[in-house]
């Protein structure tokens, strides 16, 4: 490991010998990285590659087998495998936000646009309407949802507004590491380039960290500082996104890149 | 942001890259050998050398997106060669330019903003973002009516306009310039020129690669052939 100190900052999360097995099949194992303040990473590899699998073991939705993940509170890493559950739970209401494929599994689909929004604030406390309404109102702007839809309930939403909706409701709380799995996957290619340009800026905005899982190496290539590469389980190749797209060195990956489709 | 001349800004040193091509019989093929280089704070370098004789891939060594075998490239105090991807991206982001032969967007982003973009990166107002992209854009003769649509839509003149100005927008210490003047009229090409001689005026580094001789006789103080760099057994 290289000294850092002349950026001046330690890694936000440390993940150390990470492993998960189904029985005597390997979900994913022997996965190790740094992930730092304001970096986004991009996780990808075929279905079954193990990328969803490792997500979840980040993210606590999944207790892993082996191994630690170390998150950074107040400059002390913290090994979230180990801590108890309300102590996990409480970190995923606030230092972490996970946008799922399907904008249905991270809302509430019989509660208005607003009121998914501001549930997360209420989590942490928040009482006021009148402020939470606001907050939820100005989040809701930023996601390009227009302020006559806040009373509206997600089932009236298009799958691009779900997403976009899905995203303003895990940002509104500030989190500092958010994790995707496939956040741009079901979505026209229109309405991907608007999602896209969005998390962009919201993640430079924001100074967000962030894990993405995708099988779509265009994403990635707009999205991500770095990518991981995963095949059965095993991260076979990483470093910079352009370096593994444009100069790939393990097999898979070569596989990999020349097997996206040119338009 | 006037650096002091003559200071050596970017230095490879004895740098090798092979190609290992895993899904063609594991071919490996050796494409470059000590290939060492130095520019200096407020000169420009050309690379020149045949088609095919690696001039591209070793500008995309220098920048961190091709990696490579053996060796060190010094730009600043980071050595490309070795060293982890935030660097490389703290680099990219604060001391090496890099125009590109293609222009890589996402959908949607008005021209404007492409150009801004660098320097948004590093924290400078939107505002005054906006308007230094404005200024590169009109220098470049891309009328203002395109400046709130996505570039993606452009001819191919107007999207290497549009790469050259968001190449400039920072006043980078070191930049790399691939084919920078190729099919450009003449306006656009003296505009391009001059943007190059303020660089090196205010002690930019800069590694080119110019087809366009004339171009590369003005703004360039020295050539280094690459064909020198390639291994023997292909050459």
């Amino acid at each position: 490991m290289k000294d850092m100190s002349d950026i001046g900052t330690g890694p936000l999360l440390r993940v150390e010998g990470l492993a998960k097995f189904y029985g005597a099949r390997v979900g994913c194992e022997g996965v190790a990285f740094d992930l730092y303040p304001g970096e986004v990473m991009g996780i990808v590899g075929e279905s079954g590659s193990g990328k969803t699998t490792l997500l979840n073991c980040l993210a606590g939705h999944l207790a892993p087998d082996e191994g630690q993940v170390l998150f950074d509170r107040a400059g002390q890493l913290v090994d979230t495998v180990t801590m108890s559950e309300p102590e996990r739970r409480m970190l995923s209401r606030t230092d972490w936000a996970f946008v799922h494929q399907h904008a249905h599994e991270g809302l509430r689909m019989n509660v208005s646009a607003g009121g998914n929004v501001g549930e997360r604030l209420m989590g942490l406390g928040a009482r006021h309407y009148g402020t939470i309404r606001e907050q939820a109102v100005d989040w809701l702007g930023r996601v390009e949802i227009a302020e006559d839809r806040v009373d509206d309930r997600p089932t009236a939403f298009s799958g691009g507004m779900r997403q976009r909706l899905q995203i303003a409701r895990n940002l509104v709380t500030g989190p500092r590491l958010v994790f995707m799995d496939e956040p741009t996957g079901g979505l026209d290619v229109s309405v991907q380039a608007r999602l896209l340009d969005l998390l962009r800026g919201l993640v430079r905005e924001m100074g967000l960290s962030a894990i993405i899982v995708t099988h779509d190496l265009a994403v990635v290539r707009l999205l991500a500082d770095r990518l991981m590469v995963m095949k059965s389980g095993q991260v076979v190749e990483t470093g910079l996104t352009d370096q593994v797209l444009d100069d790939p060195q393990h097999e898979y990956t070569q596989l990999l890149v020349s097997s996206v489709l040119q338009v | 942001m006037k650096q002091e001349q003559g200071r050596t800004m970017i230095s490879v040193q004895d740098v090798s890259k092979t190609f290992t091509l895993h899904n063609q019989g594991a071919a490996v093929i050796p494409v470059m050998e000590g290939a060492s280089l130095q520019v200096a704070a407020g000169e420009c370098v050309a690379l020149v050398g045949a088609s095919g004789s690696g001039k591209s891939t070793l500008m995309r060594m220098i920048y961190g997106n091709y990696l490579s075998a053996s060796g060190r490239i010094m730009v600043g105090d980071v050595d490309v060669a070795s060293a982890e991807p935030r660097e490389i991206l703290r680099l990219r982001r604060e001391v090496l330019g890099y125009v590109s032969q293609f222009l890589r967007v996402v959908p949607r982003v008005p021209t404007l903003d492409v150009v801004a973009e660098p320097l948004l990166a590093v924290g400078v107002g939107p505002d005054e973002a906006r308007e230094r992209a404005a200024d590169l854009l009109g220098r470049l003769n891309i009328p203002e009516r395109l400046w709130g649509l996505s570039p993606t839509t452009f001819s191919g003149g107007e999207q290497q306009r549009v790469n050259i100005a968001r190449g400039f927008a920072r006043q980078y210490p070191a930049m790399l310039l691939d084919e920078p003047t190729a099919s450009l009229d003449a306006a656009n090409r003296e505009q391009v020129m001059q943007l190059i001689e303020e660089a090196k005026a205010r002690g930019a580094a800069i590694v080119g690669i110019f087809h366009d001789v004339e171009a590369r006789d003005r703004v360039c103080d020295r050539a280094v052939d690459v064909t020198g760099f390639t291994p023997a057994k292909v050459a």
